[in-house]
């Protein structure tokens, strides 16, 4: 299954944002609430479909670099470019058009509780790009079946278990067909199983839709998972294997500690780092 | 000591500054694209026919008990036919706006703190935003709308079946004939009664519906944070009421009486 095409972009940027290119750029990002200092001086670039995994300790400001790109934060200073277009500096209404081509998967998933399966998926597609009805049910029960819940599309998020309300919210994540998804937290309380499961839908998003994804998790095993496997698809078989080559270096690892980026490189750098870095290994142990 | 009060004026001013930034975006949204028709028509359903029954019982019972207070004392002056003027004059001009005020205040002005408080903590407005809508023009919005229209409607309808209470108890316990009732109600009331009793709705139903959603946007901390928006919105919106209640009067009062 081949899901349809995002927006279209001028032809310029489209280049410029190719596979590779700088899609989200943090330059020297600062942030305080009151006394307390949250991020400092935070820069780091994601390529055009690749992912960044953030790991730290609660409080780091893992969920915090999200809600910077989205714009649902102000940096108190520094520079942050989404889609080729600096964000921190934008007005609400200026924001809205960047996010047409942003989709963000909340801790607990956020889902709208007095609408259903189907109306949380759609909403964007219903409500804000007023797609006909008839190819937004589409492209609903599409998404829905790519995540494997298409029978659950007409019931409530009251109904459905704590793994299911993730995997739809990632659904809705992606509906609009946005270039970029953010993840925050979305294995967290989650079994081992059904975490897995959440696991290989944003490696297929990754692998097959190119989609650019920030992993945000202080699940060790889903960010290796994540970080270490791909995504093949042979006719209707899906099968995950281990990421080798260039493609093991399509996904870093970014440590965050007290606000700022303690380390940043790939999987097996992580794992060398913790020999050296005692808080890397502690963290990592 | 001094500090405590220092802090309470400026989280009070922050307060104030918030809430009018929210009346803001709110007329800005007003006159500019989206608008969310359908969620407009949700809210008129929910604030107007769904406080119908309670704002229905308190208009009865006020006015039965109006025609009741005010009959037992008319009486000392042999002017128990007099009760129909006191009960219109009353219910027309302040009670019927005002109970009908304080009733949506306790049943709306809570449920919109409430509704979008859980909204708040849970990151459903968050995720709103995130996916394009903006929370003002989709929540707030339809809900002040509802509230400046609806809440006029259902005073009129207060008022209305205020009176037939007063009617009831005039006819059947003070034993006052009908007709002497509804003529001493049309003798009780002016021209500019019933305006500053059609009026003084709008500014109440705005106000509370407005305080319950700057309070519920505000929302932080969690279940308990939820509680106490709801509380926060009620006492707010009632106090509030009472308040504009009195300020709109003495305005109207010098536009229309002098």
């Amino acid at each position: 299954m081949t899901l349809a095409q995002p927006s279209p972009r001028p032809a310029l940027l489209d280049e410029a944002l190719a596979l590779g290119g700088p899609i989200i750029v943090f330059d020297g990002v600062y942030l305080a609430f009151d006394e307390k200092v949250i991020l400092r001086d935070v820069s780091f670039t994601l390529q055009t479909g690749h992912t960044k995994i953030f790991l730290g300790a609660s409080g780091a400001g893992k969920s915090t670099v999200l809600r910077l790109i989205v714009g649902l934060l102000k940096p108190d200073s520094g520079r942050i470019f989404v889609n080729g277009e600096r964000i921190d500096n934008m007005t609400e209404d200026q924001l809205m058009a960047v996010r047409a081509d942003l989709g963000m998967v909340f801790q607990e998933g956020a889902l709208f509780d007095s609408l259903t399966v189907r109306e949380n998926v759609g909403y964007k597609l219903f409500e804000e790009l007023n797609w006909p009805l008839e190819e937004a049910n589409r492209r609903v029960e599409e998404v829905l079946g790519f995540i494997g819940l298409g029978e659950f599309i007409d019931r409530m998020p009251s109904e459905l278990s704590g793994g299911q309300r993730r995997r739809v919210a990632i659904a809705r994540a992606m509906a609009a067909k946005p270039r970029i998804l953010l993840y925050d937290e979305p294995t967290t309380g989650l079994d081992p199983i059904t975490a897995l499961t959440v696991d290989e839908e944003i490696i297929k998003l990754r692998d097959l839709e190119g989609v650019s994804s920030i992993l945000v998790t202080h699940q060790l095993r889903d960010a290796f998972f994540v970080a270490e496997h791909s995504a093949v698809k042979n006719g209707a078989e899906m099968k995950f294997g281990k990421a080798e080559g260039n493609k093991a270096d399509e996904a870093e690892f970014i440590m965050l500690k007290d606000g700022q980026i303690s380390f940043e490189g790939n999987a097996s750098e992580l794992r060398d780092a913790s020999h050296r870095d005692p808080y890397i290994h502690d963290f990592l142990n | 000591m001094a500090a405590r009060f220092v802090t309470w004026v400026k989280a009070a001013v922050l307060e104030v500054q918030e809430y009018v930034l929210m009346l803001s975006k709110v007329a800005r949204g007003l006159v500019t694209r989206p608008f969310y028709v359908r969620d407009v028509i949700e809210q008129f359903d929910a604030i107007g026919i769904g406080s119908l029954t309670v704002v229905l019982l308190a208009g009865m019972f006020t006015g039965m008990v109006l025609a009741l207070q005010s009959g037992f004392t008319l009486d000392q002056f042999g002017a128990r036919s007099m009760v129909g003027r006191l009960v219109s004059a009353s219910i027309v001009k302040e009670l019927g706006p005002v109970l009908t005020g304080l009733m949506v205040a306790g049943r709306v002005g809570s449920g919109i703190a409430a509704e979008l408080g859980s909204m708040m903590v849970t990151d459903q407005i968050a995720a709103l935003r995130a996916l394009g809508t903006d929370p003002i023009r989709k929540l707030v919005i339809p809900r002040v709308l509802a509230g400046f229209v609806m809440v006029p409607f259902l005073t009129i309808i207060a008022s209305g079946v205020g009176m037939i209470g007063g009617w009831i108890v005039t006819v059947t316990l003070l034993r006052v004939a009908s007709s002497v009732y509804w003529n001493a109600v049309v003798q009780g009331l002016y021209i500019q009664d019933v305006w500053m009793g059609l009026i003084k709705p709008f500014f109440l139903g705005f106000t509370i519906v407005t305080i319950g959603c700057h309070v519920g946007i505000r929302t932080r901390g969690g279940t308990q944070g939820v509680g106490r928006a709801t509380t926060n919105a009620v006492v707010a919106s009632s106090v509030a009421v009472i308040a504009v209640d009195y300020l709109v009067t003495q305005l109207l009062i010098v536009l229309m009486y002098r």
